[in-house]
């Protein structure tokens, strides 16, 4: 009885001190997390609007059924994905300087997966009716289906990634060792499920002859290529703005951050080897399958809109190949962070609407229809971001003093009531 | 589902018809024939692309009216000289006058495939091929994903991207749960060859509606019946055979 009501009490102070600690901090602190809010609030109003009158507040059609939505989807599976190559140096090859900063990671994967699984909440027709892919409760078609298998790889997915983290850092925050044999085995198969949840949403596209762009072996190696490189982009840039904006010492090094980017230059050669192979076979070949490519990459009976996108993409990622190949650049942080930016946005396009839109274009019956995004899946999509990166935000607002000793369970043992900040 | 469920769900679901749309319903939940396959048969060389059908079709199965319009049926306008490559075809097309000279047409709708990949990608059983071989959706159930449109090689399905406009006074009323109930918005739906009549033996609409007699329909398992003379006697093919989804639509020619 005394001992429940000191877990109580702990867990309680606990919580009233994490949010103590998430509601105070510097005027940038006040101003990133509002606008964000603001975001978040006008995307949640347009939302509201689509729900109401349904889809056809989108741009989507029955000729483009998926739209920027389900593009912001699988590249943000992508982004959680890449997680995993912070955890294979830190924890299996015992890499320090990746070691230290590997929690913040998983949680980024963590909220990469929130938004994934979000976007595809807002693609959803009837939100009500979304307890129905629940097994047991409602009827999923496992395993046939292959959207069923990624309802389960995601959220397995991230469990792992909040249990790992939060583990630790419970330990952490109470001065203890983690338990290696409990934890480790968790750490471990986050591995191959970070390699699963992409390969999964790969195969969700694979899988149907009716869409010959999708529809080419390989197209899993390609996604977890490219993973590799975007994912691992986004992490080096957040570090270092986390390096810059907060209060506590967080041992994020340099050496960390070239290591990453050493691993985005081989993704990206890789990345770029396989699409090389994939536009050899189809523009050597010339089959009709080759209509969707034609379409994204110089324009089919006269419509051509994506064709300045994929090829924007396509030089990006090719300058960005040579800054992370050549040490020189890669190992500077101004050249280093622009490679980063060229990764970031020139993968986004490359998988993201550059890979969805040409699977509807032309449609199983021939039909040209040119889809973009209109201003209420815009505002939508930029809300989830917000999101995202809100969660992400305060996430790190109680991760870093933590990781650094900051916020601890003695302190508040040694009678300190109130929240300080070093 | 037991009879009984079944019975208080169709009540009630009768119920709320009566209260959206003022008129009485009779929702059939007739199961399938035994010992039947339906299959349809479609004559290129008689269609004039006159899309009676469409609109018969669009009458029959209480599809949106407006805002959008909802068809089941597309029926393609390819040049003379070309039938595969579905590129080059035209799918709006609007002349005073049909047949045009040079053009051949291609209607084309569910092919309700034996081997459906619609069915296959449904994440939540919503839609399923029943014993006499007609894909259906359970409108209620359907989370409105779109996979199914994705894996469909046919365009055989079409998305109620809005609350479907159905006036009072054009309300088919005699319907099948599984066909051409009223539908709401943001759920998918298909062609079930008219599941309301042929499961008490007429044919489909589409089939009565073409002035040309090009619409032919079928129990593939009855040796005597139409189809399985068609199929028997003619130049039969399938479109897009080569993935393997074994549709029951088979287009001919005159031998």
């Amino acid at each position: 009885m005394e001992k429940w009501r000191d877990i109580l009490n702990e867990t309680w102070h606990f919580y009233k001190r994490t949010l103590t600690l998430v509601a105070t901090g510097s005027k940038l602190y006040y101003a990133w997390c509002l606008s964000l809010i603001a975001i978040i609030i006008i995307g949640l109003l347009f939302y509201m609007k689509q729900h109401e009158i349904g889809l056809i507040a989108t741009n989507m059609n029955d000729q483009v059924s998926w739209g920027l939505y389900i593009a912001n989807f699988t590249y943000l599976v992508g982004a959680a994905a890449a997680a995993v190559l912070l955890v294979i140096p830190s924890y299996v090859y015992h890499f320090k300087p990746i070691k230290e900063i590997v929690v913040l990671g998983e949680l980024f994967a963590a909220s990469s997966i929130v938004m994934a699984i979000l976007f595809v909440m807002v693609d959803l027709g009837r939100l009500d009716r979304v307890w129905h892919m629940l097994p047991v409760l409602g009827s999923m078609n496992f395993p046939q289906s292959l959207l069923a298998w990624d309802v389960l790889a995601l959220n397995g997915y991230l469990f792992l990634n909040l249990l790992i983290p939060i583990y630790l850092l419970v330990k952490f925050y109470y001065r203890k060792n983690p338990n290696w044999k409990f934890i480790l085995p968790f750490i471990l198969l986050s591995i191959p499920m970070a390699v699963a949840i992409h390969t999964v949403t790969a195969f969700l596209y694979n899988g149907l002859p009716a869409r010959p762009f999708w529809n080419a072996s390989i197209l899993a190696p390609r996604f977890l290529a490219s993973a590799f490189c975007s994912g691992p982009a986004i992490i080096i840039i957040i570090f270092q703005i986390i390096r810059k904006v907060s209060i506590h010492h967080i041992e994020i090094e340099d050496e960390a951050l070239f290591k990453i980017s050493e691993l985005i230059a081989y993704a990206m050669f890789l990345n770029l080897f396989l699409l090389s192979a994939e536009l050899f076979k189809e523009y050597y070949s010339q089959t009709v399958h080759i209509a969707a490519f034609k379409y994204l990459f110089e324009g089919l009976h006269g419509h051509n809109q994506l064709v300045p996108w994929i090829w924007a993409a396509m030089t990006m990622n090719v300058i960005a190949f040579f800054i992370f190949l050549i040490p020189q650049t890669r190992k500077r942080l101004t050249t280093l962070n622009l490679g980063c930016l060229l990764v970031i946005i020139g993968v986004w396009i490359e998988k993201g609407p550059g890979f969805v839109i040409p699977g509807f274009v032309p449609d199983p019956l021939g039909e040209i229809f040119e889809y973009l995004p209109n201003l209420l899946e815009l505002t939508v999509s930029f809300g989830i971001w917000a999101t995202g990166l809100l969660i992400f935000t305060l996430l790190m607002k109680v991760a870093i003093p933590i990781e650094t000793g900051a916020f601890t369970h003695t302190e508040y043992e040694k009678g300190m009531t109130t929240f300080r900040t070093r | 589902m037991t009879s009984d469920e079944k019975k208080r769900v169709i009540a009630k679901l009768e119920e709320r018809y009566q209260q959206k749309y003022g008129r009485k319903f009779q929702i059939s939940t007739q199961e399938a024939v035994p010992d039947t396959l339906w299959a349809y048969g479609l004559e290129l060389s008689r269609c004039i692309g006159c899309r009676r059908c469409v609109y018969a079709c669009v009458k029959e199965n209480n599809q949106s009216r407006h805002d959008p319009q909802l068809h089941w049926i597309r029926v393609l306008r390819l040049k003379r000289g070309n039938l595969i490559n579905l590129e080059d075809s035209e799918h709006y097309y609007d002349p005073d006058l049909v047949p045009e000279k040079g053009f051949v047409y291609l209607p084309v709708q569910c092919q309700q495939c034996q081997n459906p990949p619609c069915v296959k990608v449904c994440p939540v059983h919503a839609t399923w091929q029943e014993p006499d071989g007609v894909v259906v959706v359970d409108y209620n159930w359907c989370i409105g994903c779109r996979y199914c449109i994705a894996a469909c090689p046919y365009k055989g399905r079409v998305f109620n991207w809005a609350e479907p406009n159905l006036p009072r006074e054009e309300i088919n009323p005699s319907v099948h749960y599984l066909g051409n109930r009223p539908r709401m918005k943001c759920a998918v739906e298909k062609c079930t060859f008219c599941i309301q009549r042929v499961r008490q033996g007429r044919y489909p609409a589409c089939v009565e509606a073409c002035p040309t007699g090009t619409r032919k329909f079928g129990n593939l398992l009855d040796p005597n019946s139409e189809m399985r003379y068609i199929i028997d006697r003619e130049r039969v093919f399938r479109l897009k055979e080569d993935l393997g989804t074994e549709p029951k639509f088979y287009y001919f020619f005159e031998a």
